[in-house]
């Protein structure tokens, strides 16, 4: 039943991708959306049919069959469903399914609408990969594969060049932390002997290897999340990706895809309580990503350019949590992010759709009135991301706050600054967005309409899970049957029981506790009134910033034009050089050498084909002579 | 003493098959050129049924009856051949087929 | 001397004389008609070797079927003439030593892998080479390649047709 269970979640994608790929153009638009929609809704329900088994039984693992077996290395295709695993299941089904509804509103009349589900389908069943693989090579099988679905999905409008290139820049990008990950999982296999995940916990928890070596396994892993999470230094590729449909970066880059570094970071976690020194390191590159998105997110005009440097943002603070050592509180930041990412982006896809595909905020405004439902949402949204109280935003940030301040108050007042600038952006693209006066043309103006209810069904069921997304881990303070329960969960799994709330010494005392979150509310709240008052006195319009340092905001800090030039310059200039020196003129007339000498000889040799088919017959049987005496001799 | 031993039969066939063979390398006519192939498929057939009465076995039988039939079909796409080359070159003189080269 | 041995003397002397006429006649249709005659002989060793069905589709097959199309296709193109020309004789000479090459390697091949083990042969049966036991093994064993065959004829009529009428049209 559960080996069912698990075939049908992971398989339904891929048939709904098969179907909707192969007979994908002779279908009607509806029949195509429905059926994508529907591949994702069974995954969905199975998931919350496993959901209950887990809770009741714990985790168990099945394997679909043999893959390989050479020597030692033994791989099964096999699934891991533990509290872990489902809990993202819950996420990427439940939020896909949402997406894919929206999708069927959003993407209508598209030439491409049946590859758009094809597309988004493979993506789901890639990403059931990644979580459910019980060995690291379905989970890299799964990695690659939503690599993939994201390099088709950003550049799904292909006619575009710039499209095009974002896709290719996400993909190369993906590719550099790929080879990491790949090198972590070589090494894991060179010290473990196995690619088993329970297994590689239960031995990393034994505490034989080498802490040194530890560390280099957890960071070669890191460069892998680095690359899927947008961190720095392989952040860039995110914001481009922005290239995709609106759907696609709710799903992809914002709610699942990217969120698998850190997932990764959890599955291995047994490995990163061991090692010290990479957690630092990823504490240190959390925040710095997390402020430096956050600093650019402040500058640009783009609305889903914003949200995207947001999504980094965010997931630096994920990987900060993980830097102190906090997995469950990062999953439980990715969980409230997933819901209220989502819905922004979504909420962001039907203001362009309204804007009659106009992205740019300076020439919105006023969308209040005109746009009801999406701006309900999408103000629930912005405030669950600002960490406004007691919305789910405000849970999941303020408990990153206290294990940060807990680990250091030093990172905390970074952290707490991030949170600060996220408040500003988010709160600076809501107030232009949707206050003030309409700043577009004429016939945007009177084109403007609320999107069908296929895309604001989704915006208010995500808008409610933002509200109560917090629900799922209350902070500790309160009665312990009500609160922490995403903690509790996640530590029922055997390796990872150091993850329960009660099994590590809260260090701070209740009054600092109440103080931090205290302090976080007023500082939300202050801020609220702060940006208010400053839109407010431009009639919430978006003025040309001329200090240096808001034009080096809008160029993104000039990261893309360093790359380019530290590295593809470089490379280029190499790869010339190799082109016309080495190419030419040794490569070159080294192979010309041999079609030379064998056109030579073939000259030498054409005599004997004269055409005379008397000499052929003579050759012929000095042939068979000659044959015969090979055998006698 | 009894003759008729596959031995005996095999200088017999090896002689013909030989024949056969000195006929195709040193006559020009096609026609002669099928001929001296029938003889060495007749060389192989005899060589066959020889050892098909030693071994008391039919199968060789089938063999020749096969190469038989494979013979009949040969020369009925060979003549044809031939005559369409005649019609071609007025000849058929393998000396002067000497086109077909690089 | 037994009358066997006799007739086996004297048919392979006929078989070797008329092969060897049909490489040196000068003219085609003597080549062609002692190569029935070498038929005709070949089909008496068949006789000896107790393979009468196999001798009477010789003859039919080859000295009635194969020869006459032969014969036929010599007198339409009109070659009964020795006009041939002669190859030179280095090439002729050539030729000889091959096909002595050829002999001279069979007969090694005959002393070395058949003369060496002992042959021991086996008593014939009662109906060797009738054409009820041939044809039962025919229809049993053989069957697949005896409808192949059939597939292989029409083949062979399909394509000699064809190349004959589209000479035709190209004139």
């Amino acid at each position: 039943m559960n080996h069912l269970l698990v075939v049908l979640v992971v398989f339904s994608p891929l048939v709904g991708f098969l179907i909707n790929g192969i007979l994908g153009k002779k279908l009607p638009e509806k029949l195509s959306g429905a059926l994508g929609t529907l591949a994702v809704l069974i995954s969905f329900v199975s998931s919350i049919l496993l959901w209950n088994h887990v809770s009741i039984h714990g985790g168990f693992e099945t394997v679909l069959f043999n893959w390989l077996a050479i020597d030692t290395l033994v791989l099964d295709f096999g699934f891991r469903v533990d509290a872990l695993s489902i809990w993202m299941m819950l996420i990427i089904s439940g939020i896909g399914t949402l997406i894919h509804l929206y999708s069927i509103g959003y993407m209508h009349g598209d030439k491409g609408f049946s590859r758009f589900f094809a597309y988004l389908n493979l993506f789901v069943f890639s990403m059931f990969l990644l979580v459910m693989g019980n060995n690291l090579v379905v989970l890299f099988f799964g990695w690659e594969g939503v690599g993939l679905c994201s390099y088709l999905l950003i550049g799904f409008w292909y006619h575009n060049v710039a499209y095009g290139h974002a896709a290719r820049k996400a993909f190369i990008m993906n590719r550099i932390g790929d080879l990491g990950l790949l090198l972590g999982i070589f090494l894991i296999f060179k010290v473990f002997g196995t690619l088993h995940l329970a297994t590689i916990a239960e031995l990393a928890s034994a505490n034989l290897v080498q802490p040194q070596i530890i560390n280099w396994i957890t960071f070669l892993l890191f460069i892998g999340a680095m690359g899927k999470s947008a961190q720095i230094p392989l952040f860039t590729w995110l914001p481009d990706a922005m290239a995709g449909p609106t759907p696609v970066s709710a799903l992809i880059h914002a709610a699942t895809m990217v969120t698998a570094g850190i997932y990764l970071v959890v599955r291995n976690a047994n490995l990163y309580q061991i090692a010290t020194l990479t957690t630092q390191i990823i504490l240190i590159i959390g925040l710095a990503t997390s402020i430096l998105a956050a600093l650019i997110g402040l500058y640009q005009n783009d609305i889903k350019k914003v949200l995207a440097y947001s999504t980094v943002s965010q997931l630096g603070l994920m990987f900060v949590a993980l830097g102190v050592g906090a997995y469950s509180t990062a999953m439980f930041h990715l969980t409230t992010h997933a819901f209220f990412k989502a819905l922004l982006f979504l909420g962001a896809g039907s203001v362009i759709h309204a804007m009659g595909g106009e992205q740019n905020i300076s020439f919105m405004g006023g969308l209040k009135n005109k746009i009801k439902t999406t701006h309900i949402t999408f103000l629930i949204g912005t405030l669950a991301i600002i960490g406004f109280p007691l919305f789910s935003g405000f849970f999941s940030k303020d408990e990153i706050l206290e294990k940060v301040f807990e680990y250091s108050p030093i990172a905390w007042g970074f952290t707490l600054f991030s949170a600060a600038l996220t408040a500003i952006y988010m709160l600076r693209l809501y107030f232009v967005v949707f206050l003030g006066n309409f700043r577009g043309s004429e016939t945007q103006k009177a084109n403007l309409h609320e999107s069908p209810i296929s895309m604001t069904l989704p915006l208010m069921i995500l808008a409610l899970l933002s509200l109560f997304g917090g629900v799922l881990n209350l902070p500790h303070f309160l009665p312990e049957n009500m609160s922490q329960f995403l903690s509790h969960w996640i530590a029922s799994i055997p390796s990872m029981q150091f993850m329960a709330p009660s099994s590590h010494e809260h260090h701070l005392s209740q009054t600092i506790i109440f103080g931090l979150m205290g302090l976080a509310i007023v500082l939300v709240l202050v801020l609220l009134f702060l940006v208010y008052r400053f839109y407010a006195s431009r009639q919430f319009n978006i003025l040309p910033n001329q200090s240096r340092f808001s034009k080096l905001g809008e160029n993104k800090f000039f990261v893309d034009e360093i790359y380019n030039h530290l590295f593809v310059k470089q490379i280029e200039s190499r790869s010339e050089f190799l082109y016309k020196v080495f190419e030419k003129k040794a490569v070159k007339p080294f192979i010309m050498l041999f079609p030379r000498i064998f056109g030579q000889l073939g000259k030498v040799f054409q005599r004997v084909q004269d055409g005379n088919v008397e000499n052929y017959l003579l050759y012929f049987v000095l042939g068979i002579i000659s044959f015969i005496l090979l055998i006698l001799l | 003493m009894d003759l008729i031993g596959y031995e005996n039969y095999f200088w017999l066939s090896t002689a013909l098959f030989s024949i056969g063979i000195l006929g195709i390398l040193i006559r020009r006519n096609m026609i002669i050129l099928l001929m001296c192939i029938e003889i060495m498929l007749n060389a192989a057939n005899l060589m066959f049924i020889a050892f098909a009465y030693k071994w008391g076995n039919m199968d060789g039988h089938i063999f020749v009856f096969f190469s038989m039939l494979v013979a009949a079909a040969e020369a009925a796409v060979g003549l044809a051949l031939m005559v369409l080359i005649y019609r071609k070159f007025k000849t058929v003189d393998i000396s002067y087929l000497d086109k077909l080269k690089f | 001397m037994e009358i066997q041995n006799i007739i086996f003397i004297i048919l392979s002397a006929l078989t070797l004389m008329c092969a060897l006429g049909v490489v040196f006649s000068k003219n085609p249709i003597h080549s062609g008609l002692l190569l029935v005659l070498t038929m005709f002989s070949i089909s008496g060793h068949y006789l000896l070797l107790h393979a009468q069905f196999v001798a009477i589709v010789n003859i039919i097959v080859y000295a009635g079927a194969v020869m006459v199309l032969l014969l036929f296709v010599l007198m339409l193109l009109n070659l009964n003439k020795d006009n041939e020309p002669q190859k030179s004789i280095m090439v002729k000479i050539i030729g000889t030593l091959s096909a002595g090459g050829i002999m001279i390697s069979l007969v090694a091949v005959s002393k070395i892998f058949l003369v060496q083990k002992s042959m021991q042969g086996r008593p014939i049966a009662e109906d060797f080479g009738y054409v009820k036991s041939l044809g039962a093994l025919l229809f049993t064993d053989y069957i697949l390649p005896f409808e192949l065959a059939s597939i292989l004829f029409l083949a062979a009529i399909v394509g000699a047709v064809f190349l004959g009428t589209r000479s035709v049209e190209n004139k």
